[in-house]
């Protein structure tokens, strides 16, 4: 708060002022130092509209230290001469004057007096030059009366106090009005990660749509569950060291259901169940690789493969887990991502429940034009690519990829024949990526995470 | 999937019509492929090398068609437009035929015995009087180089040669022969080469040198010569010069050789198929017999029509369309699979060219027809299928934990799974070799190495790339960490993890701890010793000494607390204190009312795929006990089995919280495998199973469980009558000691035994009791006897032992174990002192709760 008696006396100043005051001058006349005014000046500013203070500027010019010291003393040049003795040096005799004109302090003394102007531009920048002048830019403020002037200020109160509450006091206040332009102060608060908003979005889609969740907490798995059970041949390109993660330790897996295995065996290497077969030569020891699952759908066929094992009822399953693959790494391409799948199985679902499901599924997440294309996939028959439309790029973008499993991989496993399996997948990430606006997968997984990213993230609402 | 670049004028000349971009890439849409990229020579090689170089290339525009990874007949223009052609109705699809030579005897291919080792198969054909021009020479050239890339493997499974018969003369032989004895001139090289120069030659070409580990290693290379010794090919790597084809070859031999013959088969179809069309009798192709060493031949190509006959109600059924049989008949014709109604009730007969080796299941016929009527003309609908939703519980115990430890000011991190050896120990202070690590064969780079068996790195690196983020960092993570566990079928097993990590100038344990306090209170658990949690000093060479806590739940460690080690907070690049927090969230799971699902199959028959070990013979089963007799009654009895049963259901070992040799001795003893009814049991039986290889070194058993066939119900008894007559004070008898604490043993396992069997929460009492006897002619022997035959519900007898009074009297110090509820200490001193014969009083010498 500024000194209450700098406040009053500028008051009466003002009041006595028809056309306003200058707080420097208020300030000379008054004997005090410049910011005293100026204090006073803003706190009655933040009273109200008791007075308006324009700001303006000014320039003069001033001594440094050295500057005053000279015009107190003499130039040191000057003060060399004065202070030779008169016996002098050898040199004194040289001296054509026996005294001197001390220029440079009646230069200094003119504009300590406030007289600058009569000192010439060059004369003044020689002394600027010299350090013995600095050019200084005063703000002062011409002060008018307000709107609501008045000489005496009510003192006002900046916070309720729980006194006031108390006594009743708060009635009789005034309070200082709040700056509501200013940014509050930020909580302590922790935050959740926003791949991991996402992944809660899409489980409550799932769980709203009555899938139960597989449990996918197996990142290792066979070649055998990974591959074979799902009818990919073991020479696909996917089972190449270079797409695929492999085991050193522990190299293999060491048990299967050995009726199951010998169907799966049959039917990749002879056929049956109505198929062709691949017609090659399987090998136990390439099912029995372990290796980092490379999709979830080995945990489908696990699951797929226990329901073919009791009487079967109708089920729907869907499961968000890490998948991994030993591809080249990009912007958008890391060795491990979050899969995203959803499986129904029941007595002769079709193709157009699949779609009609997928329709269901993308409208939760605000994709409703959707369109599918024939694909290709080892397991499943028909697949679908499926397709939307996005409204920016205004083009049709894949979200996904679809299908009806095979009959050679679900057969095998002992599910009844009218039975239909239908199931879908997409990336966690792909979708992540966009709803953040994240350009490199790196700012969002792993440890070169951008933590203001997560500071600053939204909620996550999928359908807006 | 394959991509195949044609140029669009010539497709749409092909084609019959021009389209526009958006048309054509529409067509794609409908028929299942996607037209990738539009562009020319020019741009690719502007793109690839940079402008200065692109300034001479042609500007043709070219489409990039990606075609699915299962259509072959599909990689080269001919059959892009066969497909579209028949797709639009346009053409009808032709049928391929095998024709005999107009005159004298077919090209043989003999095949000899010595390809056995390297590459053993070879299918071969001649497409006669075939006209060339440069853009068909240049597809016929990419066609095998899109081939050899797909389905041969990279040549692996299949290699394709073409040759100009006109320069070779038949018969041709297939052998294999040393690497020095091969020696010919290669396509493009002016002069000859051995087969092992050549090898050494192309290790520096970009294209072949991907090639040479198919055969390299081997004793023999694989080569074809013709009747006059001329080189025709070294399969997979290079053809001769001499049998080089060019724009006015006019009969062309082309040679299959494989490791896979129903590929071989397939590849040499797809060769003649898709350019027999420019033979003078188009989609004819010339027979070629293959010799095998034992003298069978084969002609080729196969060309196979296979019919297939399906309903279409089947059709309808699982596209989920209503079209009539006739519709149906026409969309598979549209797809170039010749189909027509049989006329028996709603049957269509489906003929599969060679072209479609895709093609191996009705579900295949069924999509084709799907794509025909066009995909996005089915109707959508939504299946009845009435399920109830359940979240998987660790899961959901995840989503819950996770929401309510942001509130507690922590930030939610995400770290990868992979990471690298030191991440895990040697940036820890650990030894890789002590943590249990999954380790990676084919990683890129070390940042895949392992999977990482701990949450706390990934933290420590997410700190250190967010180094300018104001202070402090608080951050968690929920996920999981892999490590090997024999008992999965796999061999390891994820398990589910929260760490939590605080940064700041002050190291902040006070900060973890309450963390720990808060998450202890959502999950339930109270302070406390016993029923609750808490923490206890540790030692672990990740913190620092003195400041690392072992995290206790209900007597069970969980995980560990602490500051960090500074050597630890620097090899993470770090420079303040850090303390840290990572624990199991799995034991806080519970019992969830529903089924829980699991990704563990039923194993009804095992079949161990062993890996044969150098162990795995030598390790017969010790000369164990042969009686089936243990301290849960006769295992080979249900009872025996029961008692068993109740003992393993919370437990995972015999004893302790590994495998030992006590788990092996009850193993050897079990008859057979226990039935389900037995689960825990047959858990625990399975696990031991899987011990079969290294039960030899599992650690000596602490407990007796079995007992030997030869111990008497009285055996104790003649023990003691020994010591009395030898030796009055003779307790420390290192025979008795040790036949003591054999005693002492069986007795602590057979009140293991028994205890494990009631429910938890009975209240308990130790007792010792001091027996003292008339005089020193007292049998004690006998005395024991009779204290030990009272016998009551709760009761269970401990050991005892002599103790000298004085004047050569001893007196019996026997313990015992008693339910409070049931027997109290005046109860079983009056038991006692009814045998006064003996006995002259009882005192109990010691009472301890349990």
């Amino acid at each position: 708060m500024a000194d209450t008696g700098a406040v009053e006396t500028l008051l009466r100043r003002i009041e006595k002022a028809d056309d306003g005051v200058d707080s420097l001058e208020v300030a000379t006349s008054l004997g005090v130092d410049h910011q005293v005014v100026v204090g006073a000046v803003k706190s009655l500013q933040a009273v109200g509209d008791m007075i308006s203070a324009e700001q303006r500027s000014s320039k003069h010019w001033e001594l440094s230290g050295e500057g005053t010291e000279i015009a107190e003393h003499g130039s040191h040049e000057a003060r060399v001469f004065g202070s030779i003795p008169p016996e002098g040096l050898a040199q004194s005799e040289l001296m054509v004057r026996r005294s001197i004109e001390d220029q440079v302090r009646g230069r200094l003394l003119l504009v300590q007096k406030g007289n600058t102007s009569q000192l010439e531009e060059k004369e003044r920048n020689e002394l600027k030059k010299r350090k013995l002048l600095c050019e200084v830019t005063v703000k002062t403020y011409w002060i008018t009366k307000g709107s609501s002037f008045s000489t005496t200020i009510t003192k006002q109160e900046t916070e309720l106090t729980p006194e006031m509450v108390a006594n009743g006091s708060w009635k009789e206040k005034k309070f200082k009005p709040y700056n509501f332009d200013a940014m509050g102060v930020a909580p302590d608060c922790g935050h959740l990660h926003p791949l991991m908003k996402v992944r809660t979005q899409f489980r409550q889609i799932f769980l709203e749509m009555g899938f139960t969740e597989m449990p996918t907490n197996n990142f290792i798995e066979s070649s055998f569950w990974n591959f074979d059970s799902l009818f990919q041949p073991q020479q696909h390109p996917a089972r190449d060291q270079h797409d695929t993660f492999f085991l050193s330790d522990p190299a293999l897996a060491h048990e299967f259901p050995q009726d199951y295995l010998e169907r799966v065996k049959k039917v990749h290497s002879e056929g049956g169940f109505g198929s062709q077969g691949y017609k090659y030569d399987w090998k136990i020891e390439e099912a029995q690789k372990n290796i980092l699952r490379t999709h979830t759908t080995a945990v489908s066929a696990r699951m797929l493969y226990k329901l073919a094992q009791q009487k079967f009822t109708p089920v729907k399953y869907f499961s968000i887990d890490r998948v991994f693959r030993n591809e080249t790494l990009d912007a958008t391409h890391l060795a491990e991502f979050h899969q995203i799948e959803g499986v129904v199985a029941d007595y002769g679902l079709t193709l157009g429940d699949l779609m009609g499901i997928l329709h269901q599924f993308f409208t939760k997440l605000g994709i409703t034009k959707l369109r599918f294309k024939p694909a290709y996939n080892p397991y499943t028959e028909p697949s679908m690519e499926v397709f939307s439309y996005h409204e920016g790029l205004k083009k049709w973008v894949e979200v996904g990829n679809s299908g009806v499993f095979r009959p050679e991989m679900l057969l095998p496993m002992g599910l009844p024949e009218d039975v239909s399996v239908i199931a879908w997948g997409l990336s966690l990430e792909r979708p992540t990526m966009i709803k953040y606006g994240i350009n490199n997968i790196r700012e969002l997984v792993g440890h070169k995470v951008n933590l203001q990213m997560v500071y600053d993230g939204p909620i996550c609402r999928l359908d807006s | 999937m394959p991509t195949v670049g044609v140029k669009r004028d010539l497709l749409f000349k092909a084609l019959g019509r021009t389209y526009t971009d958006e048309e054509f890439d529409e067509l794609c849409f409908e028929f299942g492929l996607e037209l990738d990229e539009i562009t020319s020579e020019k741009e690719i090689i502007s793109r690839e090398q940079g402008d200065s170089k692109a300034s001479g290339a042609s500007d043709i525009i070219l489409y990039k068609i990606d075609v699915p990874a299962n259509r072959y007949d599909l990689l080269c223009l001919e059959g892009l437009v066969r497909g579209l052609q028949v797709f639009k109705n346009k053409v009808e699809a032709p049928r391929y035929r095998r024709v005999s030579p107009v005159s004298g005897a077919p090209q043989k291919l003999i095949i000899t015995k010595e390809t056995a080792a390297v590459r053993p198969h070879a299918v071969a054909a001649v497409l006669r009087n075939i006209t060339f021009t440069q853009e068909r020479y240049d597809s016929f050239i990419e066609l095998q180089e899109k081939l050899h890339q797909n389905i041969c493997r990279k040549r692996s499974l299949v290699a394709i040669g073409t040759h100009d018969l006109d320069t070779i003369s038949g018969p041709f032989t297939y052998t294999a022969k040393p690497p020095g004895d091969i020696c010919f001139k290669p396509l493009n090289q002016t002069k000859e080469y051995t087969a092992t120069q050549l090898m050494s030659l192309y290790k520096t070409d970009s294209h072949l040198r991907h090639y040479l580990h198919i055969i390299e290693d081997k004793p023999v290379y694989p080569v074809i010569y013709d009747s006059n010794g001329v080189v025709l090919s070294m399969p997979p790597i290079i053809n001769g010069e001499h049998s080089k084809i060019s724009l006015k070859t006019k009969n062309v031999f082309v040679e299959c050789t494989a490791t896979d013959v129903t590929k071989a088969k397939i590849v040499l179809d797809m060769m003649v198929t898709m350019f027999s069309v420019y033979c003078s009798q188009p989609f004819t192709v010339e027979e070629a017999e293959v010799v095998y060493p034992d003298g069978n031949t084969c002609v080729y190509p196969e060309l196979a029509y296979r019919t297939e006959k399906l309903s279409s109600e089947f059709v309808n059924r699982k596209v989920g369309i209503t079209e009539s049989t006739e519709k149906i008949a026409q969309l598979l014709t549209k797809m170039c699979l010749r189909s027509q109604v049989t006329g028996v009730g709603d049957e269509i007969e489906v003929e599969i060219p060679p072209t479609r080796s895709d093609v191996i299941h009705a579900c295949d016929i069924m999509e084709d027809a799907a794509i025909a009527y066009g995909f996005n003309n089915i109707t959508r609908t939504t299946p009845r299928t009435y399920t109830i939703a359940n979240q998987f519980p660790l899961n959901k115990l995840t989503e819950l934990l996770r929401q309510d430890l942001a509130a507690a000011g922590f930030t939610e991190a995400l770290n990868f799974a992979l990471c690298s050896e030191e991440d895990i120990a040697d940036k820890l202070g650990k030894k890789i070799s002590e943590t249990k690590a999954v380790h990676i064969s084919n990683p890129k780079t070390a940042e895949f190495q392992v999977a990482r068996t701990t949450l706390l790195p990934g933290l420590l690196k997410t700190i250190a790339a967010n180094r300018k983020m104001p202070l402090p960092l608080k951050l968690f993570e929920i996920s999981d960490v892999v490590l090997k566990d024999d008992t999965k079928d796999v061999g390891t097993r994820n398990s589910r993890r929260f760490c939590a990590v605080y940064y700041n100038k002050s190291p902040g344990f006070e900060v973890i701890h309450g963390l720990l306090d808060r998450t202890m209170q959502l999950l339930e658990v109270k302070p406390g010793r016993g029923e609750g949690y808490h923490i206890q000093a540790a030692d672990d060479s990740t913190f620092f000494p003195g400041r690392c806590a072992e995290i206790f739940v209900r007597g069970k460690s969980v995980g560990r607390l602490g500051v960090l080690h500074p050597d630890v907070i620097n090899r993470f690049e770090l420079t303040m204190p850090c303390s840290a927090l990572e624990m199991d969230i799995e034991p806080f799971l519970g019992h969830t009312a529903e089924t829980l699902l699991t990704h563990d199959v039923p194993m009804q028959e095992v079949i161990t795929h062993a890996f044969p070990t150098q162990n795995e013979s030598r390790q017969a089963p010790a000369s164990g006990p042969t009686s089936t007799r243990t301290v849960f009654g006769d295992v080979s009895t249900p009872a025996g089995l029961k008692a068993l049963n109740d003992f393993l259901a919370d437990k995972s070992y015999m004893e302790g919280f590994t495998a030992s040799q006590a788990d092996v001795l009850m193993f050897n003893i079990i008859p057979s495998a226990p039935s389900l009814t037995f689960c825990h049991l047959l858990r625990w039986y399975k696990h031991i199973q899987s011990f079969q290889r290294e039960k030899a070194i599992l650690p000596s058993a602490k407990c007796q469980f079995v007992l030997p066939a030869s111990v008497l119900p009285d055996a104790t008894n003649a023990t003691s009558d020994d010591d009395d007559d030898i030796d009055l004070f003779g307790s420390d008898d290192e025979a008795e000691t040790a036949e003591a604490a054999r005693v002492k043993e069986q007795r602590l396992a057979e009140y293991a035994a028994k205890k494990s069997k009631k429910p938890a929460l009975v209240a308990k009492s130790s007792i010792l009791l001091d027996v003292k006897p008339w005089d020193d002619e007292t049998d004690m022997a006998k005395m024991e006897e009779c204290v030990r035959s009272v016998s009551m519900d709760g009761l269970l007898w401990g050991q005892s032992k002599l103790v000298p009074v004085g004047y050569g009297i001893k007196k019996l110090q026997i313990g015992c174990v008693v339910e409070d509820d049931k027997v109290g200490t005046d109860l079983l001193e009056e038991a006692i002192t009814t045998f006064e014969d003996f006995v002259q009083s009882v005192d109990v010498a010691a009472f301890n709760k349990i």
